[in-house]
């Protein structure tokens, strides 16, 4: 007889039969959000993939409440909300800021970073899909370098990947992590310290769009680990003045141990013309990354 | 801090939970998922991972899915480690 | 009966705002609203309001904050002008239609470049189509009484709208006049706790602004356009019973000065109708027929009252401090619609837009400008539209 890995009452909060294309990472997640809090969340969603998903009026594909806010905006409405639950003496319902790259990154940086300053108790998670996917996959600051993207059609984007965990570290937030819907076990874990830390805290969530990425629908999941177990997406998790290495991403510490990153990036067609420059150019990417975690582990 | 919530008469933009916002989305599929339960570990990759939430497993019984919602993306039949689940050509 | 105190028109608000009991304030500094925001961050330091301040980083998110915390059940209050007002511009649309009560004071200031501080219309009259219920006022204790309307106005269930309350910056924002604060106990009877639609906090499960298809989308604006024209009679209302427990003359959507009897009426709003009606009284005194018109809530707008004040005289000149570049100046745009709801024939109705930018206009300039209006209609020979600057009339 086994005991369900995750509690049943991720069972009826995400209805099935939602507007997200198949395979999508978002409805993952939030099966994920409701093992840990059932139904008794806010979801602050500005304007986002995650917009359109939960469907059409009158009807909403979530049993807990959403609140839809002007797209720079989520950080702010979310302070609002929780402040205000807050001073009501309210204390059993999580509020959770749930925007993409765009509205994190781009955006909604200057809310962000102002939410985090002010150090306001709520979850911010930003998941990541590496592009404006909603509005047709153009690109933004968290697409990695090389990426095909709308607005990056021949020659990729050229910039590297903005870093918005670290962003959030260097404004001393009691709590930073990033996560993989690849390893749903650790995010939840991660979810739970989350919520046992008063003050802001900060998610940053990798999560493969199939459309957007250019992969079949079935390889959400084993892709978003192909990029940890090739040491492109770092699992960790920021606390106590440093950072602690998350299980899944220990072995990658060893470069040896690292898949090579061609495996990842064969799998998607948004990599199609990579060069040997670019490939390159990930793998340095990858080592600077690593040394920065060892030197503030 | 009190706050009195009274309704109006007006129509307001708000939704409520509901199965099936985007209608049936098993009509999406391609290709759809069958089970093996007997191979069926019942380690509940499959129901954690499932996007439309429409995959349960007990225990007693394995396997079960609601092929009305379905949208047959193919992600139970990738995480499942003994592969028990394969992904056919929908008629 | 209650605190009688010296109060620039900021603090007026300040006052309101506390007296209201506010939860949540959430506002950034923008001159000439800047010292809104001071005293009440004074007042909630002191202990004298129980509430929290969100120090926010732009004035977007100063909307935005004010907005989650209204949804999740707080009486908030904001305060803004020009620039920030028009930076968190999509929230309040946002703000209105999702029928979130809340109140915000706009303390005026003109739009840049070039920058300006000064006071006219414009970042108020930018706001007109949101769906927020908008009132203006003349002085100090105006200022503080509309605002303190404003929440029973916003939060009862006929209306449900956010409500915005001008003042101009400056001219009542930094200038100190008498204003009597009523005792807190009679304000808590008279406002009552709060008061909304919906509220977010986890008790029920919704999602407010789910994608609507367009047949859905447009009922839910008719409703607002409803509720406008629900909160025609509430404002009223709240105005009587205010002044029965407060002793204030009760003044109504607009307020007749002198214009029972006038054979020509002037319309304006805003501090300004001061130096206009003192200008009238001196005009009155050397025979001229003339009255005022003043607007103290311009959304929903009180078209059918003025129709019915001003439609038997000879000539009405609609004074506004904002203008629709490439049209006119928006009272007098609201005021000809009203006209011709009700009648093909009207008196001649004339627009002059001045003091933009901050320009000062005194009650001579007023005096100049009736008087030549006066002469114009005797003639038969009215220029519809004038821009008047530095003394002098530019079509």
């Amino acid at each position: 007889m086994s005991r369900p890995p995750l509690p049943y009452k991720a069972r009826d909060v995400v209805l099935p039969g939602d507007a997200a294309c198949p395979g999508c990472p978002i409805p993952i997640a939030w099966k994920v959000l409701s093992a840990v809090f059932g139904d008794k969340m806010i979801l602050v969603i500005p304007a986002s993939c995650s917009s359109v998903v939960v469907g059409m009026y009158p009807g909403n594909s979530l049993r807990a409440s959403v609140i839809h806010v002007p797209f720079a905006s989520a950080a702010a409405v979310a302070s609002g909300v929780s402040e205000a639950l807050k001073k009501r003496g309210i204390t059993d319902v999580q509020v959770i800021a749930w925007a993409g790259d765009g509205g994190t990154a781009d955006i909604g940086m200057a809310s962000l970073s102002g939410a985090a300053e002010r150090n306001h108790d709520f979850i911010y998670i930003m998941y990541d899909n590496e592009a404006y996917m909603n509005t047709g996959i153009q690109r933004s600051s968290s697409t990695p370098r090389g990426a095909w993207t709308t607005t990056t059609p021949v020659i990729g984007k050229s910039e590297e990947k903005k870093d918005v965990a670290k962003i959030m570290i260097a404004h001393g937030v009691p709590y930073v992590a990033t996560a993989s819907i690849g390893y749903v076990h650790d995010f939840y874990n991660k979810l739970v310290r989350a919520s046992k830390i008063r003050g802001f805290k900060f998610i940053s969530l990798h999560a493969p769009c199939p459309i957007g990425w250019r992969f079949d629908p079935r390889y959400t999941v084993k892709i978003a680990r192909l990029a940890v177990e090739s040491g492109l997406w770092i699992l960790y998790e920021y606390y106590d003045g440093k950072i602690h290495l998350s299980g899944p991403s220990r072995p990658y510490m060893d470069p040896s141990k690292r898949k090579p990153v061609e495996e990842y990036l064969k799998l998607q067609g948004r990599f199609r013309r990579i060069d040997d420059e670019l490939l390159k150019s990930i793998q340095e990417y990858v080592e600077k990354n690593w040394e920065w975690v060892k030197r503030h582990m | 801090m009190k706050v009195i919530v009274e309704p109006s008469k007006y129509r307001l933009p708000i939704a409520r939970p509901l199965v099936g916002v985007a209608g049936k989305t098993g009509t999406w599929r391609l290709e759809r998922p069958v089970v093996d339960n007997s191979r069926c570990t019942r380690c509940y990759l499959c129901e954690i991972h499932c996007p439309v939430n429409v995959i349960r497993v007990e225990p007693d019984t394995g396997v079960s899915i609601d092929y009305d919602y379905c949208k047959g993306c193919g992600l139970c039949a990738d995480v499942c480690p003994v592969l028990a689940i394969r992904m056919v050509p929908e008629e | 009966m209650g605190l009688k105190l010296v109060l620039t028109g900021n603090y007026a608000l300040a006052y309101a705002a506390k007296v209201a009991r506010v939860n949540v304030v959430a506002a950034y500094p923008i001159t000439p609203q800047t010292s809104v925001v001071e005293k009440l961050a004074e007042f909630i330091e002191e202990g004298e309001l129980d509430a929290v301040m969100i120090r926010v980083e732009s004035e977007h998110s100063a909307l935005a904050a004010c907005f989650g915390a209204a949804l999740a059940g707080a009486r908030v209050f904001t305060a803004t002008s020009s620039q920030g007002l028009l930076y968190m511009h999509e929230v309040v649309h946002w703000a209105s239609r999702a029928r979130a009560p809340m109140v915000m004071g706009i303390v005026t200031r003109t739009i840049g470049p070039p920058w300006n501080i000064w006071p006219d219309h414009t970042d108020y009259m930018d706001q007109r189509d949101t769906g927020w219920v908008m009132s203006f006022a003349m002085d100090n204790q105006e200022a503080f009484d509309l605002t303190l309307q404003a929440f029973k106005v916003s939060e009862d269930p006929r209306v449900y709208l956010p409500v915005m309350v001008g003042i101009e910056g400056f001219i009542l924002g930094h200038t100190s006049m008498p204003v009597e604060v009523p005792e807190q106990k009679l304000v808590d009877e008279w406002l009552g706790p709060r008061r909304q639609p919906y509220v977010v906090d986890g008790s029920e499960h919704l999602a407010i602004g789910n994608l609507a298809s367009p047949e859905d989308t447009e009922e839910f604006f008719m409703d607002i356009q409803n509720a406008m024209e629900q909160a025609r009679k509430v404002v009223v209302e709240v105005e009587e019973e205010y002044s029965k427990i407060t002793g204030r003359p009760f003044k109504g959507p607009v307020e007749c000065f002198k214009c029972e009897d006038a054979k020509y009426v002037a319309i304006s709003m805003g501090a300004w109708s001061g130096d206009l009606m003192e200008s009238i009284l001196q005009l009155r005194d050397e025979g001229y027929s003339v009255g005022l018109l003043r607007i103290r809530y311009y959304r929903p707008f009180p078209g059918d009252y003025i129709f019915e004040k001003a439609n038997s005289t000879k000539g009405v000149v609609v004074f506004d401090r904002a203008v629709s570049f490439g049209s006119y100046g928006p009272i007098f745009l609201d005021t000809a619609a009203s006209f011709l709801k009700h009648a093909r024939k009207t008196p001649y109705i004339k627009n002059v837009v001045a003091g933009i930018g901050g320009v000062n206009i005194t009650s001579d300039d007023f005096s100049r400008i009736l008087k030549r209006f006066v002469h114009e209609v005797e003639s038969d020979d009215v220029n519809v539209f004038e821009w008047y600057h530095k003394g002098k009339v530019v079509k």
